[in-house]
């Protein structure tokens, strides 16, 4: 049976196109930018979080866009006395900046999450940490959404 | 349909003070409200927008999700062990449905 | 008239005196068994060291590189030079048979000189002799892409080289086109294979836990030598996901500085890397990761006669296709290196006794296969190679097929960095082809694109083989265009790197909003239906008979 090819299923179109395919939007230019310098203004009430303290980890390449893991950390003794209460995550590429936002305590020992999140392209993820001082602190990360193929 | 969440957690007997890990997975389209049907209409937003895991009762890490979360989403954090009970692991839906899973932990 | 051998040992003799290492044993000695394995032991600990035998069993021809770009911090350094260059740099002898061994210049001349190198059976001799001299001391690492990419590890779904190896007896390995064959399959090698297959980087996509053993431990020598095992980052985006949907790969930084602590703590003297990184990659990391003494690096391929330092770190690169083993002697005192001696050892086939237990397994292997493969179907009046960042004159051939057997406008052929040489005047066998195309996921796809996807594609791949930090590349060459050419300028940004796209038939631009009729082969996304890309060739050249391409006549390069 001849199959036919839908344009997405070609050669070498791999996690990219799945991405842009779920969250609906034809392939944009690389670094597009939406929203997220107001939402993290909102955040912040408008100061400028200091870039430390904060560790992003993901992949360098994502194998899918669909779903790439995505670990936030952030270094505090997580006492009553100094700790993180809330970590901001967003993307500058994807249609909407928010990706997720963590809500620690003392009771929570560390300030670590990991979760899947959805890049419809290459981009920037960008992660800032409030702490119960009220002073903020930031990350980023460039993760590239490639075809792929044609390695080795 | 009630969705059973799946939860591990890498103790089940700690110290005070120890941290614990928790992983879950749950079944869920996780839809964008960004996508469009056939027809061209979009199909609207559904996805699971809060987590909350509670031990004991008390809340020890909590999450607000927005559509860029992976469907069947993944979450994975530690709190510190300091009593014993149950570990009640909370998604609310947007159409205001919850799941919920539980395990528990004995802390010594 | 001369043998060869005979013919080798004068040629080695008469080569120019230089001074240095590596080259001098050539200009100075005559090219012997003896002297390709002289080593002057030094220390309580020998490693040696083979990757990238893309399922090579036998002695063959393969051209080393003569463009091979580093950008960013790696411009300009070694793995990044080539030719001439590269000879002058190592202060090689051209003429010589390092000059051959190691570099592109005058390869036609030379490999009629010097002949084929590799051969599982030669490497076997030389790991027995280096065995017998250093008993307990050694130990035996292969860095990966060694089960698949021939005809027999294609059919046999790398079970010939898994026996082979067996046989070698090495102590670990970690993989990449390993990947290839598929989760079960792997998994089903594995559990048999008799040593350790190691990599720290690869986790569960549903748990996200490790899914391999991260580390070996050993004692040799009076010395416990942790090894920690690096599969290739990127396997899941350059070689099909589907074919292993539940395990997620990535460089994993964190992870390794994990377990080289773990490694320390548990006492070891030694920590070694067995790294499918690529070269940039693992000079990169073995910057930010402390705690490594030793990467034995593999994937792009390269083939370094002298150990790179980076801070404390040993980098050694050991070629491919079985064209060499490292030795690194060393010696190691109160958990640091205080001592090393190194030698790439090139595997001279015509110089190397074969291993009669290695070369009957691969005859047998062999036997019912050989004559099929050795079928003549055409003749080549030019030099036919792959290697290098951009199209090869084999790839052209490639390219060549995919247009007129698939009736397609454009072609694209994958940038891989394997496959055999073939010198002008020789018969093509049905071998050759194979060499260069034995992949699990071969058919050859007929469709459209528009001249801007075109470009969108060729953008994508040149920034994960030109993205000035290591991290973000992808470690394969250029992909291989046919019925078009362009210029790329590597120092630019992606997605501003290639111009001049133009059709070759035409020699009008291409149209960005124009659909074009593309062909190509080793698609990443299940269900690609076509012929497998061997037919298509083969076909190709048996139409033909005779063949020829001549070097980058499709692609203008620049760089600042």
């Amino acid at each position: 049976m001849k199959r036919s090819f839908d344009r997405r299923q070609v050669l070498m179109l791999g996690a990219g196109a799945a991405a842009i395919a779920a969250l609906g939007i034809p392939g944009g230019p690389a670094y597009a930018k939406n929203d997220y310098e107001e939402v993290i203004a909102k955040f912040t009430g408008g100061k400028t979080p200091t870039p430390s303290k904060v560790k992003l980890d993901l992949p360098e390449i994502a194998e899918n866009g669909n779903t790439v893991p995505m670990t936030v950390s952030v270094e505090s003794p997580m006492t009553p006395q100094s700790h993180v209460t809330d970590v901001l995550v967003v993307t500058d590429g994807n249609p909407r900046a928010g990706v997720a936002t963590f809500h620690f305590s003392p009771a929570s020992g560390i300030a670590e999450a990991n979760t899947r999140i959805r890049l419809a392209t290459s981009q920037n993820i960008i992660a800032v940490a409030k702490m119960n001082d009220g002073s903020f602190f930031t990350a980023s990360k460039a993760v590239k959404v490639t075809i792929g193929g044609c390695g080795g | 349909m009630s969705v059973k969440p799946r939860i591990k957690l890498d103790k089940k007997e700690a110290k005070k003070g120890d941290l614990v890990e928790v992983k879950a997975l749950v079944s869920h389209i996780m839809e964008s409200g960004q996508r469009k049907d056939r027809d061209g209409k979009t199909i609207p937003r559904k996805i699971l927008n809060k987590f909350t895991c509670t031990v004991n009762g008390k809340e020890v890490f909590s999450a607000d999700f927005e559509p860029a979360i992976s469907a069947n989403p993944y979450i994975q954090f530690r709190f510190r062990a300091q009593e014993s009970g149950p570990v009640v692991l909370t998604w609310i839906d947007d159409d205001g449905s919850k799941i919920v899973g539980e395990e528990s932990i004995k802390v010594n | 008239m001369l043998s060869r051998r005979d013919f080798l040992q004068v040629a080695a003799a008469t080569a120019a005196l230089v001074p240095g290492g590596w080259s001098q044993a050539f200009a100075q000695q005559r090219l012997t068994q003896a002297e390709l394995l002289r080593f002057e032991a030094t220390g309580n600990v020998t490693l040696l060291h083979i990757a990238d035998l893309h399922g090579q069993l036998q002695p063959l021809l393969f051209r080393e590189p003569s463009i091979n770009i580093g950008v960013g911090d790696a411009k300009g350094l070694v793995p990044h030079i080539s030719g001439r260059a590269l000879l002058d740099h190592y202060k090689i002898a051209p003429g010589s048979a390092a000059a051959y061994a190691l570099s592109s210049e005058d390869f036609t001349a030379l490999a009629k000189s010097y002949g084929r190198l590799g051969g599982l059976d030669r490497i076997a001799t030389i790991v027995k002799a280096v065995r017998a001299e250093r008993g307990d001391r050694v130990l035996l690492f292969d860095g990966g892409d060694t089960w698949q990419n021939s005809y027999t590890s294609l059919i046999t779904k790398g079970q010939d080289m898994v026996d082979c190896l067996a046989l070698l007896r090495p102590d670990a390995m970690t993989g990449h086109w390993e990947f290839t064959l598929g989760t079960d399959r792997v998994k089903e090698l594995i559990e048999k294979l008799g040593f350790k297959f190691l990599a720290q980087n690869i986790r569960d996509t549903e748990w996200n836990e490790p899914a391999f053993e991260a580390m070996a431990t050993y004692d040799r020598g009076g010395v416990k030598i942790a090894v920690i095992g690096q599969a290739f980052p990127y396997t899941p985006i350059a070689n099909p996901r589907w074919m292993i949907p539940t395990w997620s790969f990535g460089i994993r930084e964190d992870e390794l500085r994990a377990n080289v602590a773990k490694a320390r703590e548990s006492g070891a003297d030694l920590v070694v890397l067995l790294s499918h990184n690529g070269f940039d990659v693992d000079r990169k990391l073995a910057s930010r990761v402390s705690g490594i003494d030793v990467i034995l690096t593999s994937h792009t391929h390269d083939a370094l006669p002298e150990v790179v330092t980076v801070g404390k770190t040993l980098l050694i690169a050991s070629g491919c296709h079985g064209k060499f083993v490292s030795r690194l002697d060393l010696d190691v005192r109160d958990k640091q290196v205080k001592g090393y001696r190194f030698r790439l050892i090139p595997v001279f086939s015509d110089v190397i006794t074969a291993d009669s237990e290695m070369a009957a397994l691969i005859a047998k292997i062999r036997v019912p296969h050989e004559k099929m493969l050795g079928e003549r179907i055409g003749k080549t009046d030019s030099l036919l190679y792959r290697r290098g960042n951009f199209n090869g004159t084999l790839d052209d051939i490639i390219c060549d097929a995919l247009l007129s057997e698939r009736d397609a406008e454009i072609a694209l052929s994958p940038g891989f960095r394997w496959g055999t040489s073939i010198l002008p005047g020789q018969d093509i066998t049905r071998e050759d082809i194979y060499n260069a195309t034995a992949i699990t996921y071969p058919a050859t796809y007929r469709t459209t694109m528009s001249g801007a996807r075109l470009k969108e594609i060729l953008e994508d791949v040149a920034d994960n083989l030109f993205n000035p930090d290591p991290y973000y590349q992808q470690g394969g060459d250029m992909v291989r265009v046919g019925g078009m050419s362009y210029t790329i300028d590597v120092d630019k940004p992606v997605g501003n790197r290639i111009s001049d796209l133009t059709v070759t038939r035409t020699g009008k631009p291409l149209d960005p909003a124009r659909e074009y009729v593309v062909s190509g082969w080793a698609s990443v996304n299940e269900g690609t239906e076509g012929p497998p890309v061997w037919e298509v060739v083969m076909r190709h050249i048996e139409k033909k008979r005779v063949v020829a391409a001549a070097p980058m006549s499709r692609i203008r390069v620049l760089q600042r």
